[in-house]
């Protein structure tokens, strides 16, 4: 099954770390990222740029609205996602427990939800078939 | 000739179904605890995932996933201790007694028993006995657990995080317990066995399908327990569960009513698995050393013998509830017992008995008490006493078959 991780930081933690720790918790991370690989659990996955670089967009009064900043101002913020692949949610629970990263800020975890049945409903509403 | 990739992928699922507990039960005791021997099992049915359709499966495949599953450890261990030294230790446990056994990835017979005394240990919750028996010794994932007991997975997920945490931290022993421990927790084993029977068995309409299957990982773990251990109780408690199953298809009506044991219809029992739990019962009871799980047994056999509701032999069964009284005293045996005397010396009999325990505060929210208790009045022809009763037990109930059923009896009391 797949699960969808979300790592959350928090970014003032980070800003007191000297460069010799912040190499050491990278290190540790991405190796642990390559043992996930080697045993096909890394399904994907992307770290993402501070919070200040985040737009948000909101559909108000009938019309989207762009504001700048992420969509909750948290003192924890998303800071990355990663795809898993493993065999149940303690499994999941197991090998993200074992990350680095879990030691410098929460996981989510999260089933990926399968949409195929109603994906499948939706295009024969819209009228499409596929061979 | 190469297997196609599909067929690969079924053979390495029927090899987790089958022996994912019998090959995470030997990697707990070869490497130490739930964490390490988990992870590098997952590995290595990953790595049998690639391997198997490039080098052929091999010749024994649960030998070649745990020596696969040692090596992901010693590898995944030194990748870690790279950054971290503190894990240097464990790393020397690990490679230090991979060096000195060479053979160590043998199997010992009673690996399954550890793995299944452990889940089953009295130091766990009782509710997190049984989900981690049956994700770690059935193989089932968490999901599938969640769903069986209808609730969520991360209620089920968080019940074995923590039972796998309390097993680590007060260092709950990986081994079989031995002499005067083991009767007592024997007795905890079969308790989870039985539950995860009865959680499937009491489900009789409705999303039933899976909650079936709980009654059968329960016959496939007690017919393991009597392989493994083949004490009375063992052998009692799976004849039990095999005389119960028998009559799955007579105890529900094709529209999902429940329907009673006298009303049902013999030639849907399971002939084949009642000659195997009437052996069963002869078995254990010949040990003299029997107890509750074996009496129950012995008076669903005298059930399953009677060709006809009225070739029971009524006066065999109250003798065995007399026995099972002395061995388990409880108002429920009290309640049965009370039924069977009704039936033996009539409705009179078992009414004073079943008012004698109404009398003593014993189980008075009990809806079978009251709806024994108007069976039996309805017997007497006190339509007025039957009727009360019945709508207590209506009160009382929570399934809608049962609800059904006692409305349906309501209705016939005009």
């Amino acid at each position: 099954m797949k699960y969808i991780c979300l790592g959350y930081i928090d970014p003032n933690k980070f800003a007191s770390f000297s460069e010799a720790e912040v190499n050491a918790m990278m290190d540790s991370c991405f190796a642990y990222d390559d043992q996930l690989r080697a045993n096909g659990h890394f399904k994907g996955g992307e770290a993402l740029q501070p919070p200040n670089t985040a737009m948000t967009l909101r559909y108000t009064n009938g019309r989207v609205v762009a504001t700048d900043g992420p969509f909750a101002e948290t003192k924890e913020q998303l800071g990355g996602i990663m795809i898993l692949e493993a065999r149940d949610l303690n499994h999941a629970v197991d090998l993200i427990s074992k990350h680095p990263g879990a030691k410098y800020g929460p996981w989510e975890i999260r089933p990926a939800a399968d949409l195929g049945e109603m994906a499948r409903q939706s295009e024969a509403r819209r009228g499409i078939t596929k061979g | 000739m190469p297997e196609s990739l599909p067929d690969i992928h079924a053979q390495v699922d029927a090899v987790y179904r089958a022996d994912a507990g019998r090959i995470l039960a030997t990697l707990i005791r070869l490497l130490g605890g739930f964490d390490l021997a988990e992870d590098a099992m997952h590995d290595a049915f990953n790595a049998a995932l690639e391997r198997w359709p490039v080098e052929g499966v091999p010749g024994n495949p649960r030998a070649w996933l745990v020596s696969t599953a040692r090596f992901k450890v010693i590898d995944a261990l030194r990748r870690r201790t790279r950054f971290e030294a503190s894990q240097d230790t464990i790393a020397e446990t690990v490679h230090g007694s991979a060096a000195a056994t060479p053979d160590a990835d043998e199997e010992l017979p009673d690996d399954q028993l550890r793995l299944i005394f452990t889940c089953c240990h009295p130091a766990l919750p009782a509710e997190a006995r049984a989900a981690l028996t049956l994700r770690e010794v059935c193989g089932l994932t968490t999901e599938e657990i969640a769903r069986a007991f209808l609730t969520s997975a991360p209620t089920i997920a968080q019940r074995i995080v923590r039972a796998k945490a309390k097993i680590r931290d007060d260092r709950v022993p990986y081994q079989v317990p031995s002499g005067a421990e083991l009767p007592e927790r024997l007795g905890t084993v079969l308790a989870v066995v039985y539950l995860l029977f009865n959680e499937g068995y009491a489900a009789s309409a409705g999303p039933s399908l899976t909650r079936a299957d709980l009654s059968a990982e329960a016959i496939r773990l007690g017919r393991m327990l009597v392989g493994l251990l083949p004490e009375p109780e063992a052998i009692g408690l799976l004849a039990l569960m095999l005389l119960h199953e028998a009559r799955r298809a007579g105890r529900v009506s094709a529209n999902g009513e429940i329907v009673l044991l006298e009303e049902q219809d013999r030639s849907t029992w399971d002939r084949s698995l009642i000659r195997e739990g009437i052996s069963l019962v002869e078995r254990a009871l010949a040990t003299r050393r029997f107890g509750a799980y074996t009496l129950q047994a012995a008076i669903a056999a005298v059930h399953a013998e009677a060709a006809t509701p009225e070739a029971t032999d009524w006066r065999q069964i109250c003798a065995l509830y007399a026995a099972l009284l002395a061995v388990q005293p409880s108002p429920v045996v009290e309640l049965n017992r009370a039924a069977a005397i009704a039936m033996h010396e009539g409705p009179a009999a078992g009414l004073a008995l079943i008012d004698a325990l109404i009398a003593r505060g014993e189980l008075r929210d009990y809806p079978l008490l009251h709806s024994a208790r108007a069976d039996l009045y309805r017997r007497l022809r006190r339509n007025d006493e039957a009727r009360i009763a019945y709508e207590r037990a209506l009160a009382l109930v929570k399934s809608d078959p049962e609800r059904r059923f006692l409305e349906k009896r309501l209705r016939e009391l005009v």
